[in-house]
């Protein structure tokens, strides 16, 4: 048993605070730390930035940019990111098409794809739930028909976020509703946004902000050279999808970044003259707080230590259940720090409140998603009742 | 970083774990804390030839120089089975309070005999209406031309009716200081009763008892040793909880209510879900306070992080438990409940979840975030 980093690791994590810290711009990471939206050009510069480093896509392939890396150097590759503001690559980019493309796809799409996938030269989004098909996500009606080289899509997708942003979208779409089981006629296919019959509309969230949206696609061609892996074996890279994407969703860094960041505001002199923190009742759930945080992170160290390659650990549940549930709760921390305040989440330039508070309400609202996507958290129960405990 | 146990720890788990399959049911511990000494003799004389009571003391006094990570194995093992021996008390506490206090001769002797399993050693600390702290209050030590007299009470003191020696928290002027005390004298009256969780203690009380000062004048003693007694109870309730979840998660798979097993139910099996992650905390933390001591020095900062996860995992697991199982959870003749009662009693020792989040809560503005990764 080792807690402390080798000196290898212990000099990796020091390249990446160094390289995170000192590269890139300021701004933007005064932006995020600030809990501000990054642009689109702002979020494409940052990623191309990274890539020319070769530190966007470290998981993938090494002949597609990968980097030999341990899994606990990924781990520190990316709570560095995290903890220096930075912004992390888009993750449907990163995490989700690119990993199912470099495993499943064929070497024309890999070649085609993935180097514009790493630097963000083509934006992707996630065409996965449907109206009807939420957490129960086999039970999408989005079709594909084969007519000659092409298949016809026609259907709706939602929750489809920053599709505004996008240039292709990566649809799970039903190409045989004759299967026996409904996971078995599943296809994964690749569509460019600009193909005629696609359409997005704007969902509006509960912050105020336009981060979601509905695509549909009505009589949409798509060239048949655009199938991932084999028709009706969609399920398959759906789930392998999942699996990575339920380890990216505990990002324990950046939560701690917003811990120390309200821990921060705490310590604001308030006009009576005393601090929050004075407060043994705000002090105690921060101290809670950092606690949970911790022993969050001490597992997911276990996990990355203990990981075998390419194969999703089951306890990656643990991850994104735990690791949403605290997301939440230091949102909520914030909103009722900036207490009375935290009403004006709309106030303008003129506005004696300050940045943080301006925000709070917003950031607690948004943050109720994740307890939702990337399977909500009581699939994850499901899950751990299913496949861990063999209930 | 590293958090795998190596060939030699697994082999002293699988023969701590051999030996306690062996043993008896956590059921019996009941008549086991029914009388004196409160422990299973048979057993503790078993774990002494085994080489466990001796683990992490130094060779050169007569223990088998092994670190905290040996010492978190064994008391997670004992944890699981439930097993009625002072391990917590006699080793992991006063046996390192003598070792890192004792004189010379006081460890040579002393801790020899505790390897050997032919004497137990207590720490008589806690005193009645106090809140865990590191100080002795009430209980005072006096120096005289004959040497030093100890006065006052200590209640409870952990199998103190039944220990060969007692090392005694007693105030002298402003500070704490620790004595070695023989509780075959004159001086010292002892009344010991079972605990709800089927361990024993005692109410000891002293009256001009003659005491031997442990060492030097140096008290570090009682905080670096509450931070191993720490990571040890942490261990110790891992194990525990480990049990209470299989044996829940078992019981879902086998009882039939409705017609169907009780796994059928979401309701429930989300909530044996909930507890495995709650589980999983508890065995990073406590995996952390163990390896943290094996590489550094005794933080009580660190300890206290452990702890207070430990203390909310055992909490939840340990109601959630018995909850799942039902009446019969209820029951003292199974096992589950017995395991939700030491889990509250590790909860109240050496600092419970209030003492541990106050100590968090006093040192939140040394640091911006928790690091762990260095």
């Amino acid at each position: 048993m080792k807690l402390q980093l080798s000196s290898d690791d212990a000099a990796f994590q020091q390249r990446m605070r160094t390289f995170f810290t000192t590269e890139v711009p300021q701004e933007i990471r005064d932006l995020i730390a600030a809990g501000r939206h990054l642009s689109r050009d702002q979020s494409v510069a940052t990623q191309r930035l990274l890539n020319a480093h070769d530190l966007a896509v470290p998981h993938w392939p090494a002949e597609w940019g990968g980097q030999d890396w341990s899994p606990l150097q990924r781990h520190i590759w990316q709570q560095e990111m995290q903890l220096a503001d930075v912004p992390p690559p888009l993750a449907f980019n990163i995490n989700m098409v690119g990993p199912v493309i470099a495993q499943f796809g064929s070497q024309q799409q890999q070649e085609r794809f993935l180097p514009p996938t790493a630097n963000l030269d083509i934006w992707w989004c996630q065409g996965f739930s449907e109206p009807d098909a939420g957490s129960d996500l086999a039970s999408l009606r989005t079709t594909a028909i084969r007519d000659g080289e092409d298949y016809v899509v026609t259907g709706q997708k939602t929750w489809t976020t920053l599709a505004q942003h996008a240039d292709w979208i990566f649809v799970l779409v039903r190409t045989d509703p004759d299967a026996p089981k409904k996971q078995q006629g599943i296809s994964f296919l690749l569509i460019d946004m600009a193909t005629p019959g696609v359409s997005v509309w704007p969902i509006e969230l509960i912050d105020g902000g336009h981060e979601v949206n509905e695509v549909f696609f009505d009589q949409v061609r798509v060239p048949a050279a655009n199938l991932v892996g084999q028709e009706n074996r969609g399920w398959d890279y759906a789930k392998f999808l999942l699996g990575n994407e339920r380890v990216g969703v505990a990002p324990t860094g950046q939560t701690k970044a917003l811990l120390a960041r309200a821990k921060s505001y705490a310590a604001d002199s308030l006009a009576d003259g005393t601090t929050l923190l004075d407060d043994q009742l705000v002090a105690t759930r921060i101290a809670a707080l950092e606690n949970d945080l911790l022993a969050l992170e001490l597992t997911q160290l276990r996990v990355v230590a203990n990981s075998e390659e390419g194969k999703p650990h089951p306890a990656s549940s643990v991850m994104k259940l735990r690791g949403t549930e605290l997301q939440q709760e230091v949102t909520e921390l914030v909103v009722d720090l900036a207490g009375p305040q935290s009403v004006a989440s709309f106030a303008g330039d003129d506005s004696e409140l300050p940045e943080w508070v301006k925000v709070a309400t917003p950031a607690y609202l948004n943050y109720r998603k994740a307890s939702i996507y990337g399977g909500s958290n009581e699939v994850q129960r499901t899950i751990i009742a299913t496949s861990i405990l063999g209930l | 970083m590293d958090f795998e146990l190596d060939a030699e720890q697994i082999a002293l788990r699988d023969a701590v774990r051999g030996l306690l399959t062996k043993g008896s049911a956590p059921e019996s511990r009941s008549e086991v804390a029914s009388t004196e000494p409160g422990w299973d003799t048979g057993l503790w004389k078993q774990l002494a030839e085994m080489g466990v009571l001796g683990l992490p003391f130094a060779e050169s006094d007569g223990g088998m120089g092994a670190g905290p990570i040996e010492v978190m194995i064994v008391a997670q093992e004992l944890g699981r089975a439930l097993a009625p021996v002072p391990f917590i008390a006699a080793v992991a506490v006063a046996g390192q309070l003598i070792a890192h206090a004792g004189s010379t001769e006081q460890r040579a002797d002393i801790l020899g005999r505790l390897s050997e399993g032919t004497a137990v050693p207590v720490f008589a600390h806690v005193e009645p209406r106090s809140r865990w702290s590191g100080e002795a209050y009430s209980v005072l030590a006096e120096q005289d031309d004959d040497g030093w007299r100890i006065s006052g009470t200590k209640e409870p003191v952990p199998y103190g009716a039944a220990a060969d020696i007692l090392v005694v928290s007693a105030r002298v002027g402003a500070a704490t200081r620790l004595f070695l005390v023989d509780p075959e004298q004159r001086g010292v009256q002892r009344t010991g009763y079972r605990n709800h969780d089927s361990t024993r203690s005692a109410r000891v009380a002293f009256s001009a008892a003659v005491a031997t000062p442990l060492g030097g004048v140096d008290a570090a003693a009682i905080a670096d040793v509450s931070v191993r007694a720490q990571a040890a109870l942490c261990a110790e309730a891992l194990g525990a909880m480990e049990r209470a979840v299989d044996m829940s998660v078992d019981y879902l798979k086998t009882r039939k209510q409705f017609g169907v097993p009780l796994a059928a139910f979401q309701a429930l099996t989300h909530r044996a879900a909930d507890m495995y992650v709650s589980l999983e905390l508890a065995r990073s933390m406590a995996l952390y306070a163990s390896m943290a001591l094996a590489e550094g020095p005794a933080d009580p900062v660190i300890a206290a992080r452990a702890k207070l996860q430990i203390g909310r995992s055992a909490r939840h697991i340990g109601q959630e438990a018995i909850q799942l199982h039902g009446g019969i959870g209820m029951t003292a003749e199974y096992a589950v409940g017995h395991y939700a009662s030491r889990l509250v009693a590790i909860e109240h020792s050496f600092g419970d979840t209030r003492h541990q989040l106050g100590v968090l809560a006093a040192t939140l503005t040394d640091h911006d975030v928790v690091d762990v990764l260095h």
